[in-house]
């Protein structure tokens, strides 16, 4: 398989997480992950080239309803446990620096 | 009243009009009254809404109008099951307080059986873990020793069928957290094929695996519970269109001739031979009652523990995802959007949540995809196929739920020592197959053992007939043991 996990692929994967972690953090949990990552390596002895995939117990096909009109939630039951909403709609901070 | 009574018997009395669904409700919130400060199996306790859900049965069975097959038994629902008006927390600070906006569809259809839903049950957070000791809001006590974990994820669940603060739980299961529980505490524990019960309203953890099922004191009345709830939902697209099978008038036609296999990777190393010998105490059980034993090699279940802590983390961290401070549960404010994101998630995740979401971000991530989700994907196609090969010259198979029994709080801090817990059952998960966990006989220190049923998918009948044998023919408590209970 791949080399061990290092700090700065935590540090990576962590941003692409949107998790903020300090530098004790990424220690703990790349010591944590590397022995999850090694102990995954027993399937790697396995000659798996000629098996496919399986992403789900049973092969699924699109499930679609009729495209009609049925009871659905308020606006303002959606909104109802938002952390802000205005006007209808979720309010969040500024996004791409713009003034809000 | 005794609260020990089953979930069949409560049901039947209430039918009857020999007692009322209020008095048994009371009976039980006050057992719940006196040991839950010490068990904690709940996050909430719905004490009004219960009495009012008794009370409204009560109303219809003196007006001669029919309830359901349920009416008026105690039932307890694990915390990520969405409940209207009742807060629904996953057990973690990032959902605290949160209200939803509408009930599971298995929430729905035990309201519809006439059940009577006691409270939330504690979990591990966001059910990832084997002993809820992940959860935000404090462990669960195991009852029979209340220095050990009850299990996990759905260790609050369990604890509240054996400590009779209700008859009958539902948990959830996506690699062992409905069986694990159950063989901790000594109790009934049903991992139902995926498909067969809705997960609408169900907060996701690993969408190809979770499953949503019964705990209960006996195998008919986790029987009794999973009829009530199977069956199709077009809320759910992952929900079997067919009709549901039906398992409790099947649960006495016996295993005279039924072929059992016991798994034989599941019954050596890693594995307490105390379980290991109980295991095969069950098996001889069954042959006595008329069933043919052999053992049967099934390779692929060793690697399924591997693959899971691949494939379940990786969908984890993308059904996560929607917990970002925008539309539900916390935040932690900051000046732009991103930001408020970052810190929302840093201080609503706990630490296994946080690895758990990093290692399949990592698995998925450019560069590992083919390394390590992909190869672990390829092992799933092993296990069904290995599974299907000993279904051909096997109705069921027979091995331990879990490798050790209950074990002490706060005594495993390494996290894949922890994930070894799931050695049994992952494997099942990742098939979309049954199992269920039958409590039979205690390790030298009394604690409980589970024996683990697997049954191919929608075998559940097949499945509770050798659960039936195997409750009849379990060792009795030893004299003169202390009932913690």
């Amino acid at each position: 398989m791949s080399a061990r996990i290092t700090g700065d692929d935590v540090a990576h994967v962590a941003k692409l997480a949107l998790l903020d972690l300090d530098a004790a953090q990424v220690e703990i949990f790349t010591g944590q992950l590397a022995a999850i990552l090694e102990h995954a390596k027993d399937v790697e002895a396995l000659d798996l080239d000629d098996v496919p995939p399986t992403s789900h117990p049973y092969p699924l096909v699109n499930v679609l309803r009729a495209d009609e009109v049925g009871p659905t939630l308020t606006n303002a039951e959606a909104l109802a446990s938002a952390p802000q909403a205005e006007d209808g709609r979720f309010r969040v901070p500024t996004i791409l620096g713009e003034a809000p | 009243m005794s609260t020990a009574e089953s979930a069949i018997d409560i049901a039947a009395a209430i039918r009857a009009g020999g007692r009322s669904a209020v008095e048994v409700t009371e009976a039980h919130l006050a057992r719940i009254t006196e040991h839950e400060p010490t068990i904690h199996a709940f996050n909430e306790v719905t004490a009004e809404s219960a009495l009012a859900a008794a009370a409204e049965i009560d109303r219809a069975i003196a007006a001669g109008e029919p309830v359901g097959p349920l009416a008026g038994v105690p039932i307890a629902v694990k915390d990520n099951l969405c409940t209207k008006g009742i807060a629904t927390t996953c057990s973690s600070k990032m959902l605290e307080g949160w209200i939803p906006p509408y009930d599971a569809t298995v929430v729905q259809r035990l309201a519809a059986a006439g059940a009577i839903t006691v409270g939330k049950t504690n979990l591990d957070e966001f059910a990832m873990g084997s002993s809820t000791e992940t959860s935000a809001f404090g462990v669960t006590r195991n009852p029979v020793d209340h220095t050990r974990v009850p299990g996990g994820s759905s260790g609050g669940s369990a604890a509240a069928v054996a400590a009779q603060f209700a008859p009958l739980a539902l948990g959830t299961d996506t690699g062992g957290s409905i069986r694990q529980p159950a063989a901790f505490c000594g109790v009934v524990g049903v991992k139902p094929t995926y498909g067969l019960v809705s997960r609408y309203g169900l907060i996701a953890y690993a969408s190809s695996l979770d499953q949503v099922g019964p705990l209960a004191n006996t195998v008919a009345d986790a029987a009794l519970l999973l009829e009530a709830i199977a069956g199709h939902d077009a809320a759910d697209a992952t929900s079997i269109p067919q009709e549901a099978p039906r398992l409790v008038e099947h649960l006495d036609d016996g295993v005279a001739g039924l072929r059992v296999g016991i798994i034989t990777e599941l019954m050596g190393d890693g594995i307490d031979p105390d379980i290991i010998a109980q295991v095969r105490a069950a098996a001889e059980a069954l042959a006595a009652a008329g069933a043919t034993v052999e053992e049967v090699s099934v390779p692929a279940v060793s690697h399924g523990l591997s693959a899971y802590y691949l494939i379940g983390p990786a969908e984890a961290s993308s059904n996560l995802a929607r917990f970002d401070g925008v539309r539900f549960g916390l935040r932690v404010d900051a000046p732009t959007t991103n930001e408020m994101m970052v810190a929302t998630r840093t201080a609503g995740f706990g630490d296994e949540v946080k690895r758990r979401i990093m290692l399949g971000t990592y698995a998925l991530s450019a560069g590992y995809y083919d390394a390590f989700y992909g190869k672990a994907q390829k092992v799933r196609t092993l296990i069904c196929r290995d599974f299907a090969t000993a279904y051909e010259r096997f109705d069921v198979l027979l091995s331990p739920t879990t490798p050790t029994t209950a074990f002490e709080i706060g005594s495993i801090a390494d996290p894949l020592t922890m994930y070894l817990n799931d050695t049994c059952t992952t494997a099942t998960n990742m098939a979309g197959d049954c199992a269920i966990s039958v409590p039979f006989g205690t390790d030298a220190a009394g604690l409980p053992i589970g024996v683990q049923v697997l049954a191919p998918a929608l075998g559940e009948a097949t499945m509770f007939r050798a659960a039936v044998a195997l409750e009849a023919a379990a060792p009795a408590l030893a004299q003169g043991e202390p009932d913690h209970r």
